[in-house]
């Protein structure tokens, strides 16, 4: 059963055409992250199945019903927003249960249903306080409690770590995965950051400019990206793309390695001079400025020796490598 | 240790600076409360000394009291204030938020034409105003006050509560459209609370000069039942003859609501600062 289908979704806002033709689905209890740079519409589209903004064309299905023309708080949808807006004035457990008074429930399923969520989220001391008496984590717990009172059919997610700290961003990544497994609700998840994407997703959808790139699991859109934009987007380092340093290759085309499939091989078609050591301890990062000039970066995996300033060679597993086209799309390897 | 010596210095010249105004702008507001007490020989004598036995009176309150009908007068004046203060609030943020939060065709050009009003003083419009009045039947009477008021403050409410309105978070209002709540709702329960500090800034802005004003009250409303204070106490200056210890005497008393009102906004104010600022 699908939780969410949006059937050729376009929004303009005036003459600027944010989302071009948007068409995909979301099944029941699937974890899906829209990912794309900044400005390629995703957090729009995300207002668009909220009902925050109208779709300009197009249907949005939520569960059976279409749900174009029906406001927000009734599309059986719970949001959970970057900036936590959490109602300041009031109580934790005022924040988390005011939608359920809204829609009218009885004090003993919300107070039901809040103590479930407290518990869940470890919530439960703070009940009593107020938004700005609690830290970043917790206000976004909160936030995420909020939306799970209201036992939506769908829960939309905007960027939510973009606001906590690094180490915090980790331990929630860790929890809302966990949350998934255990309410096994559809979620909808948007960043920009393509680590949350891949640690996150069931279904990774790219968008760029408004358009959907591609849609798939993370390791298919890792192993088997359609086009260069999507190949770059995904895995850190991001891939290097080669026009001149490999020979072999037709005028326009693009040969792109990820940094993990580079060898330090004395046979290697490569050669260049390292410009720069990255060492992490588990993986050493080689920044190479190969003899034609192109910049590329190399991942070992553990620790290595070479300095900057070394000249190498680098070789790497035809098989690994991918072919881009002069319209960047990627050209499969002919049935072997 | 340097940081120190210079910091406090900055304290005790900053402070001298204040206190130095506080004297200055409080010095004409001890006179007159000093001289309301004094018998009109003592006055003139030593217009700055404090009363003492020999000069202290009270004759100048028991004029008021006796003679003019001050606390009709009092409660007019409180009316008008009071009532054009709520309209101006209301009207104003509902406008402001109108303008901040949705898009809608010549949204900017409304928002300059509500604007357009800051820079016309409203005075220039008497005469067209008197004649309005005069056949919608409104002269002498409060609501006359009351609308004029309410126009002339609508202006500077909605350009300074529509900047504030546009700071608060698109999040939070988006929370509570999906938690189910009216476009009201969200006005008064989210928005107003957050723009409080702003609400009192326009308020205090706006009661003074109401309160204070003879133009609109002698032209629209001197009848003596609708008179205001500042209009009433009018009587006691006459064209050869001042009364001056009933003029001092209800000044000074006439100071007293402003300076209430004004501290209740006044402290909302320092409220919503620092709440801001604990956040």
């Amino acid at each position: 059963m699908t939780a969410l289908k949006l059937e050729n979704v376009n929004k303009s806002f005036g003459p600027v055409h944010v989302l071009k033709d948007i068409s995909l689905t979301v099944e029941k209890g699937e974890f899906v992250v829209f990912v794309g740079p900044s400005g390629c519409g995703k957090s729009t589209l995300l207002r668009v199945i909220a009902g925050l903004e109208d779709a300009s064309s197009g249907t949005i299905t939520i569960g059976d019903d279409v749900v174009n023309a029906v406001p927000p708080a009734k599309r059986g949808i719970a949001m959970v927003f970057q900036s936590y807006a959490l109602y300041p004035h009031l109580s934790v457990k005022d924040n988390m249960s005011l939608g359920l008074k809204q829609e009218g429930q009885p004090k003993s399923v919300i107070a039901e249903r809040v103590s479930k969520a407290s518990k869940m989220l470890e919530l439960e001391q703070y009940l009593p306080r107020r938004p700005a008496e609690l830290s970043g984590g917790q206000r976004q717990r909160v936030a995420i409690g909020r939306a799970i009172v209201r036992e939506p059919k769908l829960f939309l997610f905007d960027e939510p770590l973009s606001n906590l700290d690094a180490a915090l961003r980790m331990n929630t990544r860790v929890e809302i995965a966990a949350l998934h497994r255990t309410l096994s609700a559809s979620m909808i998840y948007v960043t920009h950051d393509q680590i949350e994407a891949m640690t996150l997703a069931d279904k990774i959808v790219v968008l760029r400019d408004g358009r959907v790139e591609q849609v798939g699991s993370p390791m298919d859109l890792y192993n088997n990206p359609a086009n260069r934009f999507v190949a770059g987007f995904l895995g850190s380092p991001s891939m290097n793309f080669l026009e001149r340093s490999v020979p072999g290759l037709a005028a326009g085309q693009t040969l792109g390695i990820r940094p993990e499939h580079l060898a330090l091989r004395a046979d290697g078609q490569i050669s260049g001079e390292v410009t720069h050591v990255e060492r992490l301890g588990g993986d050493t990062n080689l920044l190479v400025s190969t003899d034609q000039g192109e910049i590329l970066t190399v991942r070992l995996f553990g620790q290595n020796d070479t300095d900057v300033g070394a000249h190498i060679q680098l070789g790497f597993d035809p098989e690994m490598a991918f072919r881009f086209d002069q319209s960047d799309n990627r050209i499969l390897p002919l049935a072997a | 240790m340097n940081m120190t010596r210079r910091t406090s210095g900055t304290t005790i010249a900053a402070h001298a600076v204040l206190i130095g105004y506080t004297l200055i702008a409080l010095f004409p507001v001890f006179v007159i409360l000093i001289n309301s007490f004094k018998t009109r020989k003592a006055i003139f004598r030593e217009p700055l000394a404090l009363p003492d036995a020999d000069s202290f009176s009270m004759i100048g309150y028991e004029t008021v009291m006796k003679q003019g009908d001050f606390f009709l007068y009092f409660q007019n004046s409180m009316i008008v204030t009071i009532v054009s203060l709520t309209l101006i609030l209301l009207f104003g943020a509902m406008a402001a938020y109108a303008l901040a939060e949705y898009r809608f065709k010549g949204n900017t050009l409304m928002g300059l034409y509500l604007a357009l009003g800051i820079m016309i003083p409203i005075r220039i419009g008497t005469v067209a105003i008197l004649e309005m009045m005069v056949s919608s039947g409104l002269v002498n009477t409060l609501t006359a006050l009351i609308l004029v008021y309410t126009a002339q403050g609508l202006p500077l409410a909605v350009f300074i509560l529509s900047t504030f309105m546009k700071g608060v978070s698109d999040d939070l209002k988006n929370a509570g459209r999906i938690d189910g709540l009216s476009e009201y709702k969200i006005f008064f329960r989210l928005v107003l609370p957050l723009v409080r500090p702003a609400m009192a800034t326009v308020a205090v802005f706006n009661m003074i000069p109401i309160w204070n004003d003879l133009w609109f009250p002698l032209i629209l409303a001197p009848a003596e039942e609708v008179k205001t204070l500042t209009l009433g106490s009018q009587v006691f200056i006459g064209q050869f003859v001042t009364d001056w210890n009933a003029v001092l005497s209800a000044l000074s008393m006439a100071i007293l609501p402003v300076m209430i009102l004004y501290v209740i906004f006044s402290r909302q104010l320092i409220r919503g600062i620092t709440s801001g600022a604990v956040k």
